[in-house]
Order: structure tokens, then sequence, then C-alpha cells
């Protein structure tokens, strides 16, 4: 292994104490930054700890984040747990391991490389001693040094196999998730808000609802703030009877423009842009003899989790303490700091496991709607919850998105020159960047703070809208543009592996529709383009291998196949899926066969289902997912308007690993949804001979696609 | 008006002071305690909040305890515990059939469900019999997996 990187969590936060401390016990205390978000990372983090230890996984207790306890990691994101916090708790863990170690050998006085480590336990000379009595408050407060991380040599993770505990404390209802906290003296709490950025109060309307909502049995509050109505009641169904009298009651209006589906190319557009360069490249090359140009796209589509948004808060003597699910805690407690006006040290943002998290979802807002409805509680802890209705409707969007490609080939059927145009609003509106608050209650008071406009990492940290928006394809011209729509009706922010989605598709769709056009496998095509990359042709062919795609033949009439590769933000996961779709009146996926090299792969089973479970959420998206808005805002409020994929949808998903033990590890979650929406793609025209282009595949857009192109 | 219900809850006699439209999940999760059934929606169109009604899954949202008394209900509680799992419960486990596992208690109920009236299910059988329980985290498969092992296919 190259000498590691320091992760910028370490640089932060150097001390080993910060990461890692050990009870008299032995039992190990690791500290990470990072949170669970449905996706098992503490899982992949304690076997971390317990290979470089040398000890029991379950011996090693992975303590909850709090802003009170845990280093600043963030915001739990973009496929960086286990290359971040992994990569510094395993330097913290190899340090923790040597600094024993050599402290056993100098109490025994022998050289430290007599000293053994086997099942938790340091032995020399007939003598064992363990963590818990070779650790001090001195040895912890030492800076981590990098130095004492020794090479794999081509091993495997030592501990892959087990399981994640927290399995069985869901199958068996062991599991405390955030919704289920009850602390003592809680009241329920519910905000009520517009469903658009902007409104006004019918104040004659909220004059008739005040009354109605304190007349509800078990209501002991009602609090107006601007825009937002708060209700404290003694239980759920009290709060259940004040939310249908407000929707009945009509109270706010509002409206925003808001592009119809066919139009939304268009308006992204003809919008106001900030127009950067991603990449220009103009090397020598010999002169185009084909072009081939075309537009891609997709909708606003919704997070939509199984669970809802909640949160607990609780004031005492003007300190705030909030329990939440969010993915960043330390960007929570400072936009919470700024909204009520608190220095930042009299905030406590504490972690609790909420429901399925697949990016920049409701869980700061609803915590910030505890926190501000609290204030009324006298003291009590607030629980908040959101409905079904209100987690789709005040929940950010994942923005729509047009990317257009134009890439030519030589007289040889090379590629000579790629450009690629992306416009998108902004990926990012997540709390804790900007200089007010990012939360949505804070921009619905009566005293407003401005909503910022969504913006995008920098290309550096992986982009946002021009994610992957660089081909990975050996091409000698190179242009590669951003257009970030700077106009905002709805909210939108980051969602599963942001505009990789689409730009993939894109890519995958051009390289597809050139090989054919010029009577090439598209399998064969791509890896010509790809003899600077070994282990982007080891995916390709891995998953060649696994569908048959070489030997596949004639198929039955209306059954297609198709291939999508990605290497996801072009530093991450390499992931080739090879899709089989079925088309009648739409279009079904039978089947995914994915490769995935995720570097040093720590928890193979964990991986498989991150890589398989993206795949068929984005199998979702792709074929069936768009938001219906309106001038009233998010229409589709519930499952019946927002369906998502289902078992009898679900196609069977085949994954395979290929473990690059002595390869940094890279992170899983995101790297199979950009190639499974191109796969899907290029099997539909595979079956049909129908491009789709734009997003989602439903029934009506293949049929409208089917007369255009007149197949 | 509140009015007291009896009902039987995991095999135990139980009676509870509640409203008659009072949803059966709130009065399991906040009368009685029991968290494992979980709020996905309210509006019977997740399952999340399954559980057994006389042996039938039902949607505990869209339930009235009203509707529930008198009947025999059970839980994810009740369904096994870690000394004598049922053996969708083991399978889960085996299979790591779950991701956020908010769905979980909903697909193990509706599955139960299922290998009552079918002990020996086909893969699309047990499809269909779960279509209505959502899993956004995409881990369908393998919990269709568990559940034809449960079933010792």
């Amino acid at each position: 292994m190259n000498p590691p990187a320091i992760p910028e969590g370490l640089r932060a936060h150097p001390r080993l104490g910060q990461w890692l401390t050990v009870a008299p016990d032995g039992r190990i205390r690791a500290t990470p930054g990072k949170v669970d978000i449905g996706q098992g990372i503490s899982h992949a983090l304690r076997l971390i700890v317990a290979e470089e230890l040398q000890v029991a996984p379950l011996r090693v207790e992975m303590v909850p984040p709090s802003t009170r306890h845990s280093p600043d990691e963030a915001v739990t994101s973009g496929s960086l747990s286990v290359q971040h916090s992994g990569a510094a708790l395993r330097l913290a863990a190899a340090h923790l391991r040597e600094a024993c170690r050599a402290r056993f050998a100098q109490r025994l006085g022998v050289p430290p490389e007599a000293v053994t480590l086997a099942g938790g336990f340091f032995r020399a000379r007939g003598e064992r001693a363990g963590y818990g009595v070779l650790v001090d408050a001195s040895l912890l407060d030492a800076e981590v040094d990098p130095s004492h991380l020794a090479p794999r040599a081509g091993q495997a993770s030592a501990l892959g196999a087990l399981g994640r505990s927290d399995v069985a404390e869901k199958v068996f209802g062991e599991f405390q998730y955030i919704q289920d906290l009850a602390p003592e003296g809680m009241v329920h709490g519910a905000v009520f808000r517009p469903r658009t950025l902007q409104a006004q109060v019918h104040e004659a309307v909220w004059s008739r609802l005040l009354p109605r909502l304190e007349a509800i049995e078990g209501v002991s509050q009602v609090v107006r703030d601007g825009l937002l109505v708060g209700v404290l009641a003694e239980s759920a169904h009290a709060l259940a009877q004040a939310a249908d009298r407000v929707v009945l009651a009509g109270l706010w209006q509002g409206e925003v423009e808001v592009p119809q589906p066919y139009e939304i190319a268009g308006w992204l557009q003809s919008q106001p842009l900030d127009s950067v360069v991603i990449e220009q490249r103009q090397d020598e090359a010999p002169a185009a003899a084909r072009t081939f140009r075309a537009e891609y796209g997709r909708g606003w589509l919704q997070h939509a989790s199984i669970g809802l948004c909640c949160a607990l808060a609780q004031w005492t003597e003007g300190a705030l303490q909030v329990t939440s699910h969010s993915q960043g805690i330390f960007n929570l407690r400072r936009d919470l700091a700024l909204a009520f006006g608190l220095p930042v040290d009299a905030v406590t943002v504490s972690h609790a496991e909420g429901a399925g998290c697949y990016g920049h979802n409701g869980a700061d807002d609803v915590a910030f709607d505890a926190a501000w409805l609290a204030r009324h509680a006298g003291g009590r802890p607030v629980r908040l919850q959101w409905t079904r209705q209100q987690e789709m409707t005040n929940s950010p969007l994942a923005p729509a998105m047009a990317v257009r490609v134009e890439a030519s080939v030589d007289a040889d059927g090379r590629l000579v020159a790629w450009s690629q145009d992306v416009w998108s609003q902004g990926h990012g509106t997540r709390p804790g960047r900007g200089a007010t608050p990012a939360l949505l209650g804070a921009w619905q008071t009566a005293e407003p703070a401005p909503v910022p406009l969504a913006v995008n990492q920098p290309p550096t940290t992986g982009g946002g809208s021009d994610r992957n928006a660089l081909p990975p394809y050996a091409v000698p011209r190179l242009d590669v543009r951003n257009h970030r729509v700077l106009a905002m009706p709805l909210r939108v922010s980051a969602m599963r592996a942001l505009g990789a989605h689409v730009n993939v598709l894109a890519a995958e769709s051009t390289m597809d529709e050139i090989a054919l056009a010029l009577g090439r496998d598209p399998l064969a095509y791509r890896l010509e383009h790809l003899g600077h990359d070994e282990r982007a042709r080891a995916v390709l062919l891995e998953a060649a291998r696994l569908a048959g795609w070489e030997e596949a033949g004639s198929r039955e009439p209306g059954v297609g196949r198709g291939l999508g590769f990605a290497r996801y933000k072009n530093t991450g996961a390499y992931c080739a899926v090879v899709a089989e779709v079925e088309v009648q009146q739409q279009a079904r996926v039978r089947g995914l066969w994915i490769a995935a090299d995720l570097g040093l792969v720590v928890h193979p089973d964990g991986a498989r289902n991150q890589i398989e479970g993206g795949a068929i959420q984005a199998a979702s998206w792709t074929l069936l997912e768009q938001a219906d808005l309106g001038p009233g805002g998010v229409r589709s409020e519930d499952w019946a308007t927002y369906p998502i994929h289902r078992f009898t949808d679900v196609p069977a998903v085949e994954v395979a690993l290929v473990d690059r033990p002595d390869s940094p590890s890279l992170g899983a979650g995101e790297c199979s949804i950009g190639p499974t929406a191109a796969a899907i793609a290029n099997a539909i025209h595979d079956a049909l001979g129908i491009r789709m282009r734009v997003m989602p595949f439903s029934a009506d857009n293949l049929m409208r696609e089917a007369q255009r192109q007149g197949a | 008006m509140p009015a007291e219900f009896a009902f039987t809850l995991n095999g135990q006699a139980t009676t509870v002071r509640a409203e008659p439209a009072q949803s059966l999940l709130e009065i399991l999760r906040d009368t009685c305690g029991l968290k494992a059934t979980r709020l996905g929606c309210g509006l019977g169109q997740c399952g999340a909040c399954t559980v057994l009604v006389d042996g039938e899954a039902r949607h505990a949202c869209d339930t009235s305890m009203e509707a529930a008394a008198g009947r025999d209900v059970t839980t994810l509680e009740g369904l096994g515990s870690r000394a004598d799992p049922h053996p969708l419960q083991t399978a889960f486990v085996e299979e790591q059939a779950l991701q956020c596992g908010f769905c979980t208690t909903g697909m193990l109920m509706c599955g139960a469900a299922l290998l009552r009236r079918n002990p020996r299910p086909g893969e699309q059988e047990i499809r269909q019999a779960l279509d209505g329980n959502l899993c956004r985290c995409g881990v369908h498969n393998r919990i269709v997996r568990a559940v034809r092992k449960a079933a010792g296919a």
C-alpha cells in the first residue's frame, strides 16, 4: 500500500483519544464522527478497528456520534465513510496497537519484535497483558502517528465474514430508532407550513383555525411564527386531528412557477446560469469523421424513505439539546446556533438512527422544527415527527438535469473529441456551510433568514451536477462544462450519486450508440478506449463474464441487454453493470449483473448489499420516478402519487467484487447508480431499437419515444 | 369519548383506554410501549406497520382500536424471541436481509402471515404476498431469499 494519506478528520483531530479509548476490562470504545444512516457503516468501522487491534469485533463498542464527544467528520455522504473515517480509525488503531506493544515490551525489557499479539492479548516471556491494563491517559493523549500501519501484502479483510450485529436487534424488535425514543416528560409536537418556500397566510382563515386547534382535546399549546404553525399536545392522536384541521383550512396562499415534465430541459437552459469549464483538453488528434449528438435528462426526484423525519429537542437554561438522524451533526449544530442566536457551545446535537437516508432529506429541518417548538414547552423535551405528506412535500427534491453530449470519432472509429454540457440546479443546500441557517423553518418564521440557492461542491471533491461529467475513456479533445441554474422555485439538494445518475446515462448511452453505429460490440469498444485503466477493464470483463455477455446470442423478442460503466466521481469505486430488460407495455428489468472494484473490501456482504440496493433504487428512479410539481408545490405526497418499485418489479441481481486488498478502500453506496441507469437504457435500445434519453422510462414515455423514433 | 377496549396482545389478555377511532398502531406504540411496529405512512400504503390480527396481516395504522377490540393481535415482539425465534427471524439474520431495517417488522409479519396460510410458497407467491410492503434500500431479493429459507425451500 502507498504511504497512507492522512484523512482530513484525523488532520483536524490528531489526538488518539479522540478516536479510540479503552475501558479497564479491555473493551475498546470507538468514537468516529460518521453516522449510521441505514448503510451499516459502524459495522464496517468496527471491523477495521478490530482487525488492526486483533480483538474480537464485539469487544469494540461503537459510540453513537454526538457533538459532545465525537470528532467533526462533517457530513456522512458521498461514499466516503470507509474511505475517510475508516482510514482515520485504521491509523488510530495501528498506533494504539503498537504503542501498547512498545509499552509491554518496555515493562518486560524485551524488544517490541519479541511481543506477539493474538485475541487482544500481548504475550512475551510467558507473560500477557491486554489493552485495558496497558493504556492510560498519557498514551491516548498522543498525536496519531501514521507510520504504524503495516502493509497488507495482499491480505483480504480478516473479519469480513461477520454479519452486522444490529441486524438481529432489528429483527427481534429490540433496536431503538429515533422514532422510538420517549424521554421522561416528553410532549408531542407538530409544525405545519406551506408547501412553497414563500407564501402568505390568510389571516381570516387563521383567526378561525386557531380556536379550532386549541379546542382539540389533548392540545396544550398552539404557536404561530410567520408562516409556521406549531402545536404541542399530550398525544399523537391529538396531533393527527390538528393536522386534518390545518390541511382542510387552506391556510396559506403561495404559488410558484414550475415547468411541466416535457419542458424541463428547456426550462433549465433558459434560466440565469453560472457556467464553468470543468475540463478542457486539446491534444493532437486525427480529423473527426462522424459526430454523435444527443441530449439526456431527468425530472425532479424524491427521497421517499420508508420512515418519517423525526427529532427530539429540549431547552435547559438557555442551552439546546437535540437528538437527530442528521447526516452532519456538527453542521446542524452550527446552523441551529445561527437560527436561535446562540453560541455554538450552547447547542448539543446527538445522533440517533432513523430510517434509510439517501441524501439531504428533512432530518435537519425537523430538528429545527422541534427546537423552535420546544421553546414553548417549558423545558419539557419535544418529540416532533413529520407526517408522510410533510415528508414528501417538505424534503428537498433531487435536482432535474439536462445533459448534452457531442462525441466524434475518426475514420477508424476511435474517439477523437468529446464535449459534455450539464444544466442543473446545484446539488446542495445542506446546513453548516453558509452565513445564514440552511434550515427550512428558519426561512419561514416572522423574521426569515434568506433562502440560499443550491450550490455544487468543487470538482476536486467530486463535484455536484458535474459529478462524472468527465467520460472515463481516452479521448484527445475534451470540453466539459457545467451550467448551474440560478433559480430554485422549490428547494433542491443532494441525493445519492448527485449528477452521476444522468451524466453516466449520457456518456454510456453515447458509447453504446457509437459502437452500434460502427458495427462494434459495445464491450469491446469500451475496452479499446480504456487501455490506460486496467481496473476499469477488469470490472467490465467481470460483469460481462457474470452475465454471459459474449455467448448471449439471439433472445426472445422484446428482450434486450445493455452495458453501463463508470468510476464513481472518476476517483472512487469502479462499477460495471449488465442489465437485461423485457419490454411489453412497460419496461421491466429482469436481471442485473454487477461487478465492482472497491479496493480493499472491509465487509464484503455489506458492500454487496449496498451495491445491489443502489442498483435497485436506481432502477426505480430510472423507470418510474418523477416528482409531480404544481403551482402549489410538490403534489406527489404519498405512495399512491409517488410510487416506487415493489417486490414484483425488482430484478434478480448478482454482484461480484474484485477485491484489491493492497489498494485503499473505496465507498460502495453510490457507485452502481449511474451504470445501472445506463445499462437499462442500452438494454431497452437492444430490445426495441428505441433510444431512451430522458428518464423516467415509463410506459407513457416509451410509447411517445417509439412513435417519435418510428420504431 | 374514550372507552375501554379488551383484546389479546401477543397472547396476553389486555385492556386499554382509548378513543374508538384511535389507531391500533398508536395504541401499540404509545399506550402499550411496543415500539417494533413502525409508522411509515399512516395511510395503509407501505406495510411498515403490519401486525397479525387473528392470524392475518393487517395495517395497524388504519385499523381502529374499535375494530381491534376482541381480536387476537400479534406484533413482532410476540412473533419470536432470541431464545425461541420464528424461522423467519433466524433466516433474516442469516441472510442479513435488511439495510436500515425500518421496513423489516412489516416484512416479517407479512411473511409470517404468508407462511401460516402457505407453508411452502414459491418465489412468485412470496413476491406477490410482499408486494404491498415497500422497501427503499433495495433489499427485496435478500428478503425473498430469507422467506424461502424459512419455508425450508
